[in-house]
């Protein structure tokens, strides 16, 4: 039953999760605006959401096992192979070697806020065409 | 799912931000502390900020390092700007040749630096805000 709940609600749960990620990262971003030599990050989405879906993870580094005794090693790795998360192309890089661009970031985070309400909705009428599934009324 | 991790990270940044505003807030109180020699001179003090690089521990993105990294400070340093020295032989602290010294805080710096931390600590609020609505609306889901 719970596999056919997730089934219903389809990847809105999935973009979901991959949203409140994308929240904290960028809130990293904003807080780290005045710390020196920071890089600021961002998820690929269409990456994040591939590798939510089950499907193989394009790029980052994995070992191969081809021997019994062969440990493979964590697929997600750290974030530098972790595939989604990517370094911000800085437009204008401080002395500092900070590349938070803090008005890009502010607009990032206003949309990402608006596109997981988004979601959100996606998910709430799913939930209600479920009740009146079930209620009948 | 962790969103209550933007409130700790949003938090580190507004701690952060404050001391900075408080290391300000000292080096204009002290602007104008004389003192008879160059060595007991205030120095000016600066806070150094450094990204916290923590490797999730569970959850599905285990192992995944500074993914959620936050803010501190790393340590505050003194500025070694020499002091400037003022003849003022009139006041009771100048030295045998009737100079005093003043701390090298270069005002328009710490003025500066007070602004940039009050815009910095604001955008910290305002993710706090949103982070907190998003929460909430989350766990309103399903009620209609």
């Amino acid at each position: 039953m719970a596999n056919s709940l997730d089934q219903y609600l389809g990847v809105h749960a999935a973009a979901l999760d991959v949203r409140a990620r994308r929240t904290e990262l960028i809130a990293n971003n904003l807080a780290n605006a005045d710390t020196p030599n920071y890089k600021a990050r961002d998820i690929d989405f269409r990456q994040a959401m591939a590798r939510a879906a089950g499907a193989p993870a394009t790029g980052g580094v994995h070992l191969s096992t081809t021997q019994a005794g062969h440990i493979g090693g964590a697929t997600s790795a750290d974030a530098a192979t972790s595939p989604d998360l990517k370094y911000r192309t800085p437009l204008a890089p401080a002395l500092d070697g900070n590349t938070v661009d803090t008005q890009l970031e502010q607009s990032a985070f206003a949309e990402n806020a608006v596109r997981y309400q988004a979601t959100l909705t996606f998910l709430n009428n799913k939930f209600r065409g479920l009740l009146t599934a079930i209620m009948g009324s | 799912m962790s969103s209550f991790k933007a409130f700790e990270i949003a938090g580190s940044g507004m701690s952060a931000q404050s001391v900075r505003l408080n290391t300000t807030a000292s080096n204009l109180a002290n602007a104008e502390s004389v003192s008879s020699t160059p060595e007991g001179v205030y120095k000016a003090r600066h806070p150094i900020f450094e990204a916290v690089r923590a490797q999730l521990a569970v959850g599905a993105h285990a192992g995944e390092a500074n993914a959620n990294a936050a803010v501190r400070v790393r340590g505050i340093y003194e500025s070694q700007a020499p002091a400037n020295q003022r003849y003022e032989p009139g006041n009771p602290l100048a030295d045998a040749n009737g100079y005093v010294y003043a701390p090298a805080v270069n005002a328009v710096e710490e003025m500066v630096n007070m602004i940039s931390a009050s815009r910095s600590y604001q955008n910290n609020v305002e993710v706090m805000n949103t982070s907190k609505e998003l929460l909430l609306a989350t766990l309103r889901l399903g009620q209609g």
